[in-house]
């Protein structure tokens, strides 16, 4: 149980606009990246990394440490910044995010890159993987816990119902599903492209202990989490209500922050909004103009 | 291992007989334990038998979240869905991250219990061979088998293994031990190399019989592990031999006679016949009603052989 008494929430929104001016920072030195689904779960992460997960960095491959797979994997840049923040690898490492042989690849390999449980990128597929580490950990007697992160475009895969549908077969209390429902997928509007709801009752006759929050309310996340810890023999599903592109004005709700390219203007306003400071902002748009 | 056996009767009963020991050892069913004999395993080991239902995409994902915490999941289908179903799922989940699961195609080919065309894998080895990472490889008969699956839970990564669903005779020496990489000489003979695995062999071995008595001998060469592929072996034939003929339970495009081809070309450039299913789809029937259509009986195979010859 996170113990909210004890949670600073200043300290988790500075870590959260610290993960932000990262991204930005990322996604303008690459030159391309997936800037809107990065932002939409910032939040989650933070509560994920910084609260709720038992892992210990200096210990990747730690066996008893909780599991996170990011199923919607096109995501990364936010939880490569996160790892950074816990020390598994060097911040300086950011900047070589898509790079040829970077430990940052455009989806997460967790080959390379420490902090990484499983390799993600094609849709649907993350989540299964999640269920068979929550079915592992029951098999072997462990008590650590799974997570995973899937999006609401990713939904229209079968395969992610497939594999809901086994998680409630064989009870994986130990399976936290979180959706960042920023209501946006890379084309349009997940209504248009897709509809996906009703979710709460999608996800409840699928077996699911489902709950439903703000996914940017730090409080609401630790309530869920708390809350899922509860309950027996069922899986949870958190449908986060989230914002794509959040924190960055004129990316916000925006189909086209989807995956773009930052030009140093909109990189540089990004960062005023971020309140970064004016030396790093600098130092960031003289690196772009090294890059190219 | 008694003489006469199904390679998916030898499977169940060589997975149950190492998982007694080896409780990482799993077994994952996609609703066809009864076909492909693992209800045998889950009857001694229902603890270690994972019933996914007909869903095999979230079958091996599943299986590949098992292999992270030191599983060895033998995720089990029909060929045609433990390939081409599930295709990305093997691609991105198993073989890109190189985790330790198997993948078990079962009923393989033609040769598919009368299923027909939607049920019979012609493109299975063409799918499997060209994913990086995956080893693959399709056992003759029941020793063959055994020794395999003996391989698949010994080796760290990733395994096709191609199953055959009808009882077959003793192919392989009693004292064969399979090496991954390598072939075995089923025959000596100088005048034709005949490469094939699994279940064709037989008619192979019997077509051998028949061009023997036209005063043609030829060396059969079982190229169980199709990929790593036996290079070795093939430019050996390729020197002394001079002509090769490919058998195969599968579409000629792709296949163990493309993988053969690929090595004679860059390695040591001689003349081909591949002889299997010629790029159509299969039908309904019996195995020998197959054999016959495809023309894959031993007379089929023999009339190619000696038409080859002449020609070449």
């Amino acid at each position: 149980m996170i113990n909210k008494e004890k949670v600073e929430k200043e300290k988790l929104e500075e870590m959260a606009r610290q993960i932000r001016i990262k991204v930005v920072q990322m996604i303008g030195k690459s030159g391309f990246g997936h800037i809107g689904g990065s932002m939409s779960i910032v939040e989650l992460l933070t509560v994920l990394y910084f609260c709720e997960m038992n892992i210990d960095p200096k210990n990747p491959q730690w066996e008893d440490r909780d599991r996170f797979v990011l199923s919607k994997g096109h995501s990364c840049p936010s939880l490569y910044a996160i790892l950074t923040q816990k020390g598994y690898f060097p911040e300086e490492v950011l900047s070589t995010l898509d790079t040829v042989d970077s430990i940052l690849q455009c989806h997460p390999d967790m080959k390379i890159c420490p902090g990484i449980d499983m390799s993600t990128g094609a849709l649907g597929q993350g989540i299964s993987a999640a269920v068979g580490i929550a079915l592992g950990a029951k098999l072997k007697g462990k008590k650590f816990r799974t997570y995973s992160i899937v999006g609401d475009g990713e939904l229209a895969e079968g395969q992610v119902w497939e594999a809901a549908m086994s998680a409630s077969k064989f009870k994986l209390d130990n399976l936290v599903v979180i959706l960042d429902y920023n209501k946006l997928t890379l084309s349009g509007k997940v209504p248009e492209i897709m509809p996906i709801e009703p979710l709460y009752d999608k996800w409840i006759s699928f077996g699911w202990h489902v709950i439903q929050i703000n996914g940017h309310s730090f409080t609401q996340i630790i309530d869920a989490l708390n809350e899922a810890k509860s309950i027996k023999e069922k899986p949870t599903a958190i449908i986060a209500n989230t914002i794509k592109g959040k924190g960055i004005s004129f990316y916000e709700n925006q189909v086209k922050s989807h995956a773009l390219t930052m030009t140093p203007e909109q990189v540089e306003k990004a960062l005023k909004e971020l309140h970064c400071p004016p030396e790093e902002i600098e130092i960031t748009l003289k690196q772009m103009k090294e890059a190219n | 291992m008694s003489d006469k056996i199904a390679p998916r009767v030898a499977l169940s009963n060589t997975l149950t007989r190492l998982a007694k020991k080896n409780s990482n050892i799993l077994v994952l069913d996609a609703d066809l334990s009864s076909s492909i004999k693992t209800d045998r395993f889950k009857e001694s080991l229902p603890e270690q038998f994972i019933e996914m239902g007909i869903a095999e995409q979230n079958m091996i994902g599943v299986a590949a979240g098992l292999s992270t915490l030191g599983f060895i999941p033998f995720a089990s289908s029909f060929a045609v869905f433990a390939s081409r179903r599930v295709c990305d799922q093997v691609v991105t989940s198993v073989a890109y991250p190189k985790l330790n699961v198997k993948i078990i195609g079962a009923y393989v080919g033609l040769f598919v219990g009368m299923n027909g065309a939607t049920h019979q894998s012609l493109e299975d080895i063409a799918i499997m061979r060209s994913i990086p990472n995956m080893i693959v490889v399709e056992p003759v008969d029941g020793l063959e088998t055994e020794e395999v699956v003996k391989f698949a839970v010994n080796y760290n990564g990733p395994v096709y293994l191609r199953i055959g669903r009808d009882t077959m005779p003793s192919i392989v020496p009693s004292d064969y031990k399979f090496q991954l990489g390598k072939s075995i000489i089923l025959k000596e003979g100088r005048d034709i190399a005949i490469i094939s695995s699994g279940v064709l062999l037989e008619e192979v071995l019997k077509a051998t019989s028949l061009i023997e008595q036209k005063g043609i001998k030829a060396r059969v060469i079982n190229m169980s592990s199709i990929k790593p592929i036996d290079e070795e072996a093939i430019v050996k034939a390729a020197q002394e031999i001079g002509k090769i003929v490919t058998v195969e339970n599968h579409n000629i495009i792709g296949g163990l006679g493309s993988a053969v081809a690929e090595v004679l070309t860059e390695k040591c450039p001689v003349r081909l016949k591949r002889i299997g299913v010629k790029d159509v789809f299969g039908k309904s029937g019996t195995n020998e009603e197959m054999k016959k259509k495809f023309g894959l009986r031993a007379e089929d195979i023999t009339r190619e052989i000696m038409n080859f010859v002449k020609n070449s």
